[in-house]
């Protein structure tokens, strides 16, 4: 046994985080940790790095029972963390950064980057992380950095590691390689304690598989004979929800018409070529694709943060090609941004600030050049109360909000103004499954009521369940289209690298 | 909704007087220290300046020191408040002063009239020189830390090129200045403080108005909340429909029309001429208040108040032989330790807040969850 955890207990003031955690972990496997967001995998995780001390229960580690006061017990017992916020200097070279903190030196005084890029090389090559120590971070990409990290902790002679969501970062084929290194890393003997809630990659790469729910650990199953489905279900409990849409409501009244729509790139190709489309009425368009295929360009374009360099946008019978962000919002284009951090919310602003956020100009939140704030709360009231946004009340900051009711928010929001065009940007990343449903249910109502949808998303399911038609991108081109009814998520899949040209 | 909103009010201005009442004390603590190893009096150099500063007379110099510094906080805190940095306070009351000066001193208008346009035309000098550091920014990406600096040094040279041109001997000394403003474009002093022999700037009123104009203009109109909104997130407001570049420059235009008037209570209560002697410096001491006073209209008030008082109170300490750097030393402790207090606040009410929300939520949802 690598580790082993039993009955751990950790509150915190007026909410227990954890309770009778009971997690064993063989040594020289990849373990998974799953559960929705909010279940309790992060204060576990921390407990077990030392960044939180337990209330009550036994740490053990390699048989050994242990009490970590912080992460320098843990690393000392053998216990690493790979977070899933990158935590390197941009501006300094990976060696620099491996060795940070625990520099060999020479003589006491200077860093010997002999030893190091010795120690670093040996590291990388025998667990195939293929890691250059004098490349300069700000060069490398996001999948490097993983390995960087991952090299870092292993540098400071970590037997088991902790992986924090270590793919929500990656695109598919990173993901692929990321799976590979774990093997290596298995097969060196090392244990790996692998958080995460996608169920399809947990299954891929896991030895054993644990659910967490509700801050307490309801089962550990076996990867080969659990399916996704079952895994989710334990996860939430009960009885999924799922995203089929039913009857379909599409008419030939086409609101949004997007002609030849050209975005170039900083390296002066086009991000967006030449794309073409039209959803009409009570019609959803979902847009399948390998991540940074021109996706996030297509929607800025759309919304207008970002100048066009070609083409015609049209809604309805107004060519908005030229018009400002604030004239496409208030005239009728709502917008749920893939980040909604940085896009959709003021974070240390209260909600009913940012509920006005966006729709400034319109009513019930402003009249003339005024704020009304009066008829904002009000309004944020019900908001809260419609979309059951999660809140003890309208003058919480958006960051107190998980995600699921940020983004609940953030959906009731647009759909509260008169809008004809919702354009939704991996509307359901990052929620957790309760929430997930709630969205699903919106941008089905939004698509009754008569909206035109774009929707956008990594997630084959949700796409292919939501979507009346699905168009694929690649390369910033729609190269295919495909019919929800008949497409599988593999064909899908195969479509979205360009291997599929033509299949549907 | 009501009941968990009350509490929380009550609670979030407590930790909001917190930072700056433990700032001072903090200060207060150092220049104990300081004053201990100088080997002055501890207790009796704090009693002087409790003393002195409480005299009519020093009531009436604090309340005209800080009309003027509340003046360039609210200029500073217009930019701080859209995540922008005007260092050039300093610069642009300089130049809108010695311009309006000139301006004033030249023209002969019927009173009322006469003051208008001093006024008037240092707002818009304040305005412009701000704007150039704006535009910069908007149209070629110039840091506006840069830039009003830079047009500090360069306000520095035209007012002392200018002066060279227009000014006439100040009577009775070698100072040179602009030609004296005619009684007609002067602002009398008002009575406010009895027993004492000086009377307050006539100014003060247009400070408070200054402040509650900044108040509603920031918080009540949609101009203010986009300004608000860019200086939260600019990827936000971007994304919310914000015209960024339009903002900017706006928000520096704002910024320097205020900082036009800091020069004002001195020039049309006091001077009447801008001469080599005119005081200089106020725009950085308007960026102390404006932290201070956390880009707040009461805030920066009591701010500007406290500094007057130190300034004012610390003449007393040299006629009894303790320097009076100890009030500088107060001062600096003060602003250091307030930004140090603000963080910590703002770290652990956001904290706070997010353990709030989970526990009420947890409340609020464990007890279906167990009919369940």
């Amino acid at each position: 046994m690598a580790v082993e955890l039993t009955g751990v207990t950790k509150r915190f003031p007026g909410v227990v985080a954890n309770r009778d955690i009971d997690l064993r972990v063989q040594a020289g496997t990849v373990h998974a940790l799953v559960g929705e967001n909010g279940a309790g995998k992060s204060t576990l995780m921390k407990i077990l790095y030392g960044m939180q001390r337990p209330d009550e229960g036994t740490i053990a580690v390699d048989g050994e029972q242990v009490r970590f006061s912080d992460p320098g017990d843990a690393i000392a017992a053998g216990v690493g963390m790979v977070h899933q916020h990158f935590m390197l200097a941009d501006n300094l070279t990976v060696l620099e950064n491996v060795v940070l903190g625990s520099e060999p030196r020479t003589g006491g005084v200077l860093l010997d980057r002999r030893t190091a890029r010795a120690r670093i090389r040996e590291i990388s090559d025998s667990y195939s992380l293929d890691v250059d120590p004098d490349r300069l971070v700000a060069d490398l990409g996001v999948g490097e950095r993983q390995r960087v990290e991952i090299l870092k902790v292993l540098y400071r002679g970590a037997r088991i590691l902790i992986l924090d969501e270590p793919t929500a970062v990656l695109v598919p084929q990173e993901v692929d390689e990321l799976f590979d290194n774990l093997r290596e890393l298995k097969a060196e003997g090392l244990t790996v304690l692998f958080i995460s809630h996608k169920l399809d990659e947990v299954l891929s790469v896991a030895d054993a598989v644990t659910v967490i729910r509700r801050g307490t650990t309801v089962a550990t199953v076996d990867p080969a004979t659990t399916t996704a489905r079952e895994l989710a279900e334990l996860m939430v409990g009960a009885e999924l929800p799922s995203p089929a849409t039913g009857e379909s409501t599409v008419t030939t009244e086409p609101v949004l018409r997007v002609e030849g729509l050209t975005v170039q790139g900083s390296l002066g190709r086009a991000v967006v070529d030449d794309v073409r489309f039209t959803i009409h009425r009570g019609e959803v368009l979902g847009i399948a694709g390998v991540e940074g295929n021109g996706q996030a360009e297509l929607v800025e374009a759309l919304v207008g943060i970002r100048p066009v360099d070609g083409g015609v946008l049209r809604l309805l019978d107004d060519d908005i090609t030229g018009w400002s962000t604030r004239r496409r919002r208030s005239g009728g284009i709502g917008y749920v941004p893939e980040d909604r951090h940085r896009h959709g919310l003021l974070l240390d602003a209260p909600l009913w600030e940012n509920r006005v956020l966006g729709h400034q100009t319109e009513a019930p939140n402003s009249k003339g050049p005024w704020i009304d704030r009066t008829a904002a709360r009000r309004d944020t009231e019900r908001i809260v109360e419609q979309y059951d946004v999660r809140t003890p009340g309208i003058d919480v900051l958006a960051s107190a909000l998980s995600g699921g009711n940020q983004q609940k928010l953030i959906l009731g929001r647009e759909m509260s103004s008169d809008i004809s065009v919702l354009v939704a940007s991996h509307p359901t990343r990052g929620v957790d499954v309760g929430a997930q449903a709630a969205i699903w249910d919106h941008i089905r109502a939004a698509r009754r009521q008569g909206l035109a949808v774009l929707l956008i998303s990594a997630d084959l399911d949700e796409l292919i369940g939501l979507s009346d038609r699905i168009a694929v991108i690649l390369r910033g081109r729609l190269v295919a289209e495909v019919d929800p009814g008949t497409v599988t998520p593999e064909k899908l899949g195969s479509a979205m690298t360009g291997a599929g040209q033509g299949a549907a | 909704m009501q009941r968990a909103g009350a509490p929380l009010d009550l609670r979030s201005l407590a930790l909001g007087l917190a930072a700056p009442l433990l700032a001072i004390a903090f200060a207060l603590l150092l220049a104990s220290l300081v004053l201990v190893g100088a080997g002055d009096p501890v207790f009796s150099t704090y009693r002087l300046l409790l003393d002195y500063g409480q005299r009519p007379r020093s009531i009436s110099l604090v309340l005209n020191s800080a009309t003027i510094y509340y003046l360039s906080a609210l200029a500073v805190a217009i930019g701080f408040r859209m995540g922008l940095f005007n260092i050039g306070v300093d610069g642009q009351y300089r130049l809108a002063a010695m311009t309006a000066a000139w301006v004033g001193g030249t023209l002969t208008l019927p009173p009322g009239l006469h003051q208008l346009v001093i006024v008037l035309v240092a707002v818009a000098v304040g305005a412009m020189w701000a704007g150039l550091a704006g535009l910069l920014k908007a149209t070629r990406g110039v840091s506006e830390v840069i830039s009003t600096i830079m047009l500090n040094a360069i306000a520095t040279g035209l007012v002392a090129f200018f002066l060279r041109k227009v000014a006439v001997p100040v009577a009775g000394s070698n100072n040179i200045g602009t030609a004296p403003i005619a009684e007609s474009g002067r602002l009398g002093g008002l009575p406010l403080v009895p027993g004492s022999p000086l009377e307050v700037f006539g100014f003060l009123p247009v400070a408070v108005l200054a402040g509650i104009a900044y108040w509603v203009i920031l918080g009540r109109t949609r101009f203010g909340f986009d300004l608000r909104a860019t200086g939260r997130s600019q990827t936000a407001a971007v994304a919310s429909g914000v015209d960024v570049k339009k903002m900017t420059v706006a928000t520096m235009v704002m910024s320097g029309a205020v900082a036009g008037l800091v020069g004002m209570p001195q020039l049309l209560g006091a001077s009447y001429s801008y001469s080599l002697d005119f005081p200089a410096g106020l725009g950085f001491t308007g960026i102390a208040i404006a932290l201070l006073g956390r880009n707040h209209p009461v805030g920066i008030a009591f701010g500007a108040l406290l500094w007057a008082y130190l300034d004012v109170s610390s003449v007393i300490l040299d006629i009894e032989g303790v320097s009076r750097e100890i009030v500088t030393i107060m001062q600096g402790t003060i602003v250091l330790s307030v930004v140090i207090a603000y963080e910590l606040v703002r770290r652990y009410r956001l904290r706070d807040e997010q353990r709030r929300v989970a526990r009420q939520l947890s409340e609020a949802t464990s007890s279906p969850a167990v009919a369940a």
